[in-house]
This record gives structure tokens, C-alpha cells and sequence, in this order.
């Protein structure tokens, strides 16, 4: 069997470890930049904040019945999430991380649910996160039975471990809410009359491979208890590294873009050095404000080649300026960038180009006291003079919770 | 972790760090100097680490800073950094960080035959009875007071 552990509301269960009174309140977190809602506790669906809603159409709803709003604090979030991940590794001996707040479980000694309902206590006391697991024979099914067991039970654990219960829960499961399955698929689906995921599963399955291609299969086969997707315990290496950022503020300057763009470069490229790995090529995007539909609009990327894969900062930097360089136009303002660095491959089998011209062996040192500096006396400390000191770019974040978990000066003050 | 006693007289006591010998080789970059070796070498060990001794669950271990006197009977004394294990079992007479009515606090657990209380160390500041009608939920167990003298 298999196990999948979500976090309940994760960023808002976040924002209420260390802040007891906001227990049965409403909470909404806002995605970088303070723009939209990208996530809600129970009581703030209740009353009809919608994902990704932009903050500023609800601003009336949020007076009136006092919604508390919060930036996104990814140091909280990633630290309880680790946590959370920590105290499952203790239970099972395999473990999937699937997100933030997703884990996959190896349940192959599965016998029965209250196993499930100890790991879930463990995370709540441990964490103080509301989990709910859902367990089955599939992973597929498994997400199914967590939507069960967050909807639909007092204990926040289901599992679908027999035929009866499983097409019973199938035949009322609607087959857009099916792992794996798109807009375009559902709409396809439903089109051909097939609603719910036991519907799909009844479906003929020449059918689905010539409509949905493998992938429909797959999911098929999983809702008839194949398991087809397995459980992935190790980190693959990633296929690419991304940082992306909406301004505060419209940019039109060319030297305070590039100040954002060289940060944006240095992060991808101290990501790459945390996991020993380098790349090949550098993508650098710029975008006017799409929501202001009246103002011209410019969109543009481009990518560039490195003669020999890299994790240099000094390097993907440059690269970056000269990406930058054949993009920018003096004409718009811009609301965000980013640099995406691909063609990612592990340090030691990089091949050096024959006209590589720096000595790779010294940069590397130098890239490692870097960022042994850094790791010791704070991000940045030490950084590229193209990289700025002030970085008026920077994220609006108004209503950021403190760092509780992760700054010593941010801990929780209790007075007794 | 094991604690080696060193010296011990009728107040204090000293203890020595015994750990898995897991010593990190200085790496020199410009090569080694050829003068006569530290005679200290030998008897290098690794450096003791505050946290394998106050922290046995990383995982369920949160710092809480305190402000008041309600605790000084037990040594938490305003300003003290406070380490909290969520993964411990509350028992009685442990010291507890518990929020009342959304609010934090930290107090000693007292448990009668029928009642739970909880109470402060310092005359100044009545026991809080924990009723039914309290929204009361307990945060975690103090493990460890830190307090700093400089």
C-alpha cells in the first residue's frame, strides 16, 4: 500500500503554529509581491476567497470580516515542511517528497489504519501541522483517498483498500479532480460522457490510449490497482533551476535590472554549487505588467550557450549581462525577470571546451570560499559588486510573520 | 553522547565530552609548514557541541524567549531563551509552554485527582485552574532553560 501525507492549508496551518489566536480565524497568504491569494484556511473558502484571486478585488471582504493577511514567509514554511518530512522518516523506511507539503509513503507493511492515525498524531504534536493521509493500493488512488480523508472524515485518515469501497468512493469522484488529468483532458472526458473516475475506469481502454495517450493509460491502470508510478526515494538531479521575481515597482532603468538579474543569476548558480552539479545554458526573460492591458506590452527571452558547463558565478553572471543586453529596450517599464539556468549536469563530468579560458581549478576555490563565508555569516555577505547594495527591485512583502523557526532575533517572546 | 566526569567537589561538578572519534582533518592549502609538530595534536578532540547535549528530537525542538517573573522559583528568569520539545510526554510538576485563550505562556503542569493547573513559581501569581471551557492547548515541554550572564 500507499500512503499520501498532506498538510492541512499548509501555509495558513504555518502561520497559526506560533500565533494560537488565530485558531478558527480567517487566513489568507499572498504570493511574493503581496499580489494574490495563493493560499486559504478553511474559514476564508468558507467565505468565498478564491485561489489565486489578485488582493486588491478583495479588499472589502477582508475589512469586513477580518481576514488576516499574511506574505508569503518561505523560511517558516520551509523549515516547518522539513520537519514534517523529518518526523515521517522516522516511520517508514521509504518516502517520497513529492512537495512542500506532499509525501508519498511506502505502506508495504500496511495492516491497518491506526498505524496512519499514530504517524498523524506524531506530526501534529511534533509540528503542531494538521496532516491527513490517504492510503491505497496506487498512488493514484491514494490521492484520492487523501481528498476523502481531508473532506469527508472526523479523523483525517481513508483508506481504499477493497474493491467495494473503492468503486463506491470512484463512482462519485469527479474525473477532473483525477491526478494527472488537465483541463484538456477533463473537458475531452467529459465531452465523451465520462464524469466520474469510475466512469474512466470503465472506459475502453484503446479508447483512452488514442485520446489521452500513455499517460491516460497509466492513470487507468492505477484506478485498477496497477501500480505504474513508483515511488521515487531519491532526489533526481534537477532539470533546471529557476529565479524568477515580480518587482514591487515597474522598472524602466537598465542598471537596476541588471542589478536584479545579476542576483537572480548568482542564486541559480549557488543552487547549482549546493548540488554539485553545472550547467549549460543560461535563459534570461524580461516582461512588461500583462495586467495592465492598456500600457504596451513586451515579452522576451533568450538563451545563451556556455562553451563549458558552469556553476561559476562570475561567469553565469556575465553571460547574464549579455543576455540581458540583446533583450532589454529602453522603451517599457518592466514588471518582472528572470534567469533560468538548463542542461544541468553533475560537476564531475563536466568536459572542459578547448578554448576555455579561466583557470576552472582556482575559480572553484574561490566559488567554495564564497559561499563557506556566506554559509557562516549570512546570505549575500560576501557578493558580485553587480549585484547592488540596496536592491530597490526587491519584493513587497508588508505583512511578513516573523522567521519564528529559523532567526534567533525572530523566535516567539512569550511573557509570563 | 556520553558525559566523562573529570573533577567533581562538593558543589560542582566537571564533565568531559566522550563522543565517536570523528575528527576533522585540517585541510592546508599552501602545503604543510615542516617546524617541529603542536605536541597537542595527539590529544585533539572534537569540539563539543551544545546541541547534542540540549537537543535530543531536532525535528520537534522550537526556541521560545521569555519576559516576566512568573517563573523565577524554577530559574527562568526574564530574558532567558527557553529550548521546547514538542516530542516530550507532558507529565507532572514538567514545565510547560501552553497557549490559553490564544494566548502563550509558561507555566508548571499540577495535576490533582480531579484538576489540572497550571502554576506559576512565584507567590505574586495565582494557579490558573484549566476547565472545559478554556480554549487551552498545550505547546510543548521546556527541556532547558539558557541563561545568559554577559
Amino acid at each position: 500500500m500507499i500512503g499520501l501525507v498532506d498538510c492541512n492549508n499548509f501555509y495558513a496551518s504555518c502561520e497559526r503554529v506560533f500565533k494560537p489566536n488565530l485558531k478558527n480565524k480567517p487566513i489568507i497568504v499572498l504570493s511574493n509581491n503581496d499580489g494574490c491569494v495563493i493560499a486559504r484556511s478553511n474559514e476564508a473558502k468558507a467565505l468565498g476567497v478564491k485561489m489565486g484571486e489578485p488582493v486588491f478585488k478583495i479588499r472589502a471582504l477582508i475589512r469586513k470580516y477580518k481576514i488576516n493577511v499574511f506574505s508569503t514567509n518561505f523560511a517558516l514554511y520551509g523549515d516547518l515542511s522539513h520537519r514534517v518530512m523529518d518526523v515521517l522518516k522516522t516511520e517508514v523506511k521509504k518516502l517520497e517528497i513529492y512537495s512542500i507539503d506532499e509525501a508519498f509513503l511506502d505502506l508495504s507493511d500496511f495492516r491497518s489504519s491506526e498505524r496512519a492515525v499514530f504517524i498523524k498524531k506524531k506530526i501534529k504534536q511534533w509540528t503542531s501541522i494538521p496532516v491527513s493521509i490517504g492510503i491505497a493500493p496506487t498512488k493514484t488512488l491514494a490521492k484520492i483517498a487523501n481528498h476523502i480523508a481531508k473532506k469527508n472524515t472526523e479523523k483525517g485518515v481513508f483508506t481504499l483498500n477493497n474493491e467495494m469501497i473503492i468503486k463506491k468512493t470512484l463512482s462519485v469522484f469527479p474525473v477532473e479532480n483525477l491526478w494527472g488529468i488537465g483541463r484538456k483532458y477533463a473537458h475531452k472526458l467529459k465531452l465523451s460522457g465520462i464524469k466520474t473516475a469510475l466512469d474512466f475506469k470503465n472506459a475502453d481502454a484503446k479508447w483512452v490510449k488514442h485520446n489521452l495517450s500513455i499517460n491516460g493509460i497509466l492513470i487507468q491502470r492505477e484506478l485498477k490497482g496497477e501500480q505504474c508510478y513508483k515511488l521515487k526515494t531519491y532526489q533526481s538531479r534537477k532539470k533546471s533551476i529557476s529565479t524568477t521575481r515580480s518587482f514591487s515597482k515597474e522598472i524602466k532603468k537598465y542598471s537596476l535590472i541588471k542589478e536584479a538579474v545579476n542576483n537572480f543569476a548568482n542564486n541559480c548558480a549557488r543552487k547549482l554549487r549546493e548540488e554539485k552539479s553545472c550547467c549549460s545554458k543560461v535563459s534570461v526573460f524580461l516582461m512588461t505588467n500583462p495586467y495592465k492591458s492598456k500600457s504596451k506590452q513586451y515579452h522576451q527571452k533568450i538563451t545563451l550557450f556556455f562553451p563549458t558547463a558552469t556553476n561559476d558565478s562570475l561567469e553565469i553572471s556575465r553571460m547574464v549581462d549579455k543576455a540581458l543586453k540583446k533583450i532589454y529596450i529602453n522603451d517599457y517599464s518592466y514588471k518582472k525577470a528572470g534567469v533560468i539556468v538548463h542542461e544541468i549536469k553533475p560537476e564531475r563530468e563536466v568536459q572542459i571546451s578547448l578554448f576555455n579560458k579561466i583557470d576552472i581549478k582556482k575559480r572553484r576555490n574561490l566559488m567554495y570560499s564564497l559561499d563557506k563565508i556566506n554559509m557562516i555569516m549570512g546570505r549575500d555577505k560576501v557578493h558580485l559588486a553587480s549585484q547592488g547594495i540596496d536592491k530597490k527591485w526587491q519584493l513587497k512583502q508588508e505583512q511578513l510573520s516573523p522567521c519564528y523557526t529559523t532567526q534567533i532575533k525572530d523566535i516567539l517572546t512569550i511573557k509570563i | 553522547m556520553k558525559l566523562k566526569p573529570l573533577y567533581k567537589n562538593k558543589t560542582l561538578e566537571f564533565y568531559g565530552y566522550e563522543k565517536d572519534i570523528n575528527l576533522n582533518i585540517p585541510y592546508f592549502e599552501n602545503g604543510v609548514s615542516a617546524g617541529f609538530p603542536s605536541p597537542a595534536e595527539d590529544h585533539m578532540n572534537s569540539k563539543i557541541d551544545l546541541n547534542d547535549l540540549l537537543i535530543e528530537h531536532p525535528s520537534a525542538t522550537y526556541y521560545v524567549r521569555v519576559n516576566g517573573d512568573s517563573m523565577l522559583g524554577v530559574g527562568i528568569v526574564s530574558g532567558d531563551l527557553l529550548i521546547v520539545d514538542k516530542s516530550l510526554k507532558v507529565t507532572n510538576n514538567c514545565i510547560v509552554v501552553a497557549h490559553i485563550d490564544g494566548e502563550f505562556t509558561v507555566k508548571k503542569i499540577k495535576k490533582t485527582k480531579k484538576k489540572i493547573f497550571l502554576q506559576a513559581e512565584n507567590t505574586n501569581y495565582k494557579p490558573i485552574e484549566i476547565t472545559e471551557e478554556m480554549d487551552f492547548e498545550l505547546f510543548g515541554v521546556v527541556a532547558h532553560a539558557i541563561h545568559h550572564f554577559v
